[in-house]
């Protein structure tokens, strides 16, 4: 049942890292992401440590590493930026065959590159191993603003019904004929995006008499508070743990 | 279960087109009446004053034994269960058992009687499995049902349904029959769906042009061709009230 209702970066499993609360996942994501970016380019061995704690990680998950490759393609766009800096960089130049390469440009290019790649691998990890009303939970209960949850649940949940909306649009129009090739076909489409504009505010006032009917008040009721045992946390928060040793030692070596 | 009684009811939108215009009428508790109209009538506008989301210019709404006002909105809003015409409009919740628990909490309920509440009402139409679902993966029955639910939770005893069998396929359609007459509440049910009113509600109200203008029987008013078409109203080909026996 659950597959029918997950997200697409979702893997329905029963593993350990699944099982623990979203909110030690959450802080655990944070701490692992600072961990990495305060490192320092030139420690390659540190960024080695973090690859290994993130694969560890991976293998406790239970995710397969095909499932884990296929998402860690939303890493692409920066993987082709960094790939650019190289070439565009400040001298000094080195030469490799015809190209001429700035050296600090391709500090920076790997520096970009591990970093963004360890930081997603990390936030694929989460994804996968924790459902959507889990990580809205996990937030509330790290106390981030009850507001900015309600948002984003609000997205969340109208993301669906809106993107269908404008698929229904388009094959309307597709059924009338229209057949966009340039850019002066845009038209159409554009006066759609703002009718769809226009229904999903009248739909957020529909939802919000909703929302007054069942006796909302401006305040978001909040949901039980049960507390995490020490314990949980602590194996919650192990690999950022030795994130941040792996951070300290790039530092002080 | 309580009662409904609407005492000269008119409401006017800013600029000035009035659409309700000295509504009376009275729902004794428990029971299930059909509110008939042709479109923009003001059927949909007299059901959002009934829990206090319109406010009227002139006119008394009591529900059981309160009367409608600022002081008592909270205690009417939970007395009242509204079920809006499009279920993703009342569903916005990130799964369905929190979406059944939002007006529990918000009528300050403890986590343990929020989650009992939950449970028995989701048992009660039906659908206990759905809890870990998002909302948005459900078939329309399902997201009826369940939004029927998010008002059973709060233990809403007059029911006001917004075009319940909108969108829904003949079975999903049937089953909400045999849900709603099942329910212990009042019900007063806007729809267009002449034979779902008839087999639902024993009594029904015509409105048009902001006014009750037929109150009796359901079987009866449906078999007045002259007031039907006089009111934009008409009985789908086919359908006879006069062959069709009780529920």
């Amino acid at each position: 049942m659950s597959g029918s209702h997950a997200h697409a970066l979702h893997y329905h499993g029963h593993s350990p890292v699944h099982h623990l609360p979203a909110e030690t996942k959450l802080v655990g994501l944070l701490v692992f992401v600072l961990s990495v970016v305060s490192t320092p380019p030139t420690a390659i061995w540190a960024f080695c440590g973090y690859a290994l704690i993130l694969m560890i990680a991976l293998g406790l998950s239970e995710v397969p590493a095909r499932f884990f490759i296929t998402r860690m393609a939303i890493d692409l766009p920066f993987v082709l930026f960094a790939l650019l800096i190289p070439f565009v960089g400040v001298e000094p130049k080195i030469a490799i065959g015809p190209f001429a390469i700035s050296e600090p440009g391709l500090l920076s290019a790997w520096n970009i590159l591990v970093k963004a790649t360890l930081g997603a691998g990390a936030s694929v990890m989460l994804a996968a191993t924790t459902e959507v009303p889990d990580l809205l939970r996990g937030l509330q209960r790290l106390k981030v603003p009850v507001v900015l949850v309600a948002i984003a649940s609000f997205m969340i949940r109208y993301l669906d019904v809106v993107a269908g909306e404008f698929r229904r649009t388009r094959v309307a129009m597709a059924a009338r004929g229209h057949n966009p090739r340039t850019v002066f076909d845009a038209k159409p489409l554009a006066v759609a995006s703002g009718a769809l504009f226009i229904r999903s505010y009248e739909r957020g006032e529909r939802v919000h008499q909703a929302m007054l009917a069942r006796g909302y008040d401006g305040t978001w009721p909040s949901s039980g508070n049960e507390r995490i045992a020490a314990k949980t946390w602590i194996v919650g928060l192990t690999p950022a743990l030795f994130a941040v040793i792996v951070a300290i030692a790039a530092r002080l070596l | 279960m309580i009662g409904l009684k609407v005492t000269d009811l008119s409401f006017h939108y800013p600029d000035r087109t009035q659409v309700l215009n000295g509504i009376n009428f009275q729902i004794e508790p428990g029971e299930r009446v059909g509110l008939l109209g042709p479109n923009g009538a003001g059927k949909t506008t007299l059901l959002l004053h009934l829990n206090g989301l319109l406010r009227a210019a002139e006119g008394t709404i009591q529900v059981g034994d309160l009367t409608l006002s600022d002081e008592v909105l909270s205690e009417v809003r939970r007395m009242v269960g509204f079920v809006f015409q499009d279920p993703d409009d009342q569903l916005f919740m990130a799964t369905v058992a929190e979406d059944v628990a939002f007006g529990p909490r918000n009528f300050g309920f403890g986590q343990a009687e929020v989650d009992r509440r939950v449970e028995s009402a989701l048992e009660a139409v039906g659908e206990s499995d759905l809890a870990p679902r998002a909302p948005h993966h459900l078939s329309g029955g399902e997201r009826r049902k369940v939004a029927i639910a998010t008002v059973l939770s709060t233990d809403s005893a007059l029911l006001v349904l917004d075009e319940p069998t909108s969108n829904l396929d003949p079975a999903g359609r049937r089953e909400l029959v045999n849900l709603l007459a099942s329910l212990p509440a009042t019900l007063l049910v806007v729809s267009h769906d002449l034979p779902f009113v008839l087999e639902l509600c024993p009594r029904s109200l015509i409105i048009d042009q902001g006014r009750i203008v037929a109150d009796g029987e359901t079987r009866q008013l449906l078999l007045d061709r002259e007031l039907l078409a006089k009111h934009r109203l008409e009985l789908a080909y086919g359908f006879d009230p006069a062959n069709i026996a009780d529920r």
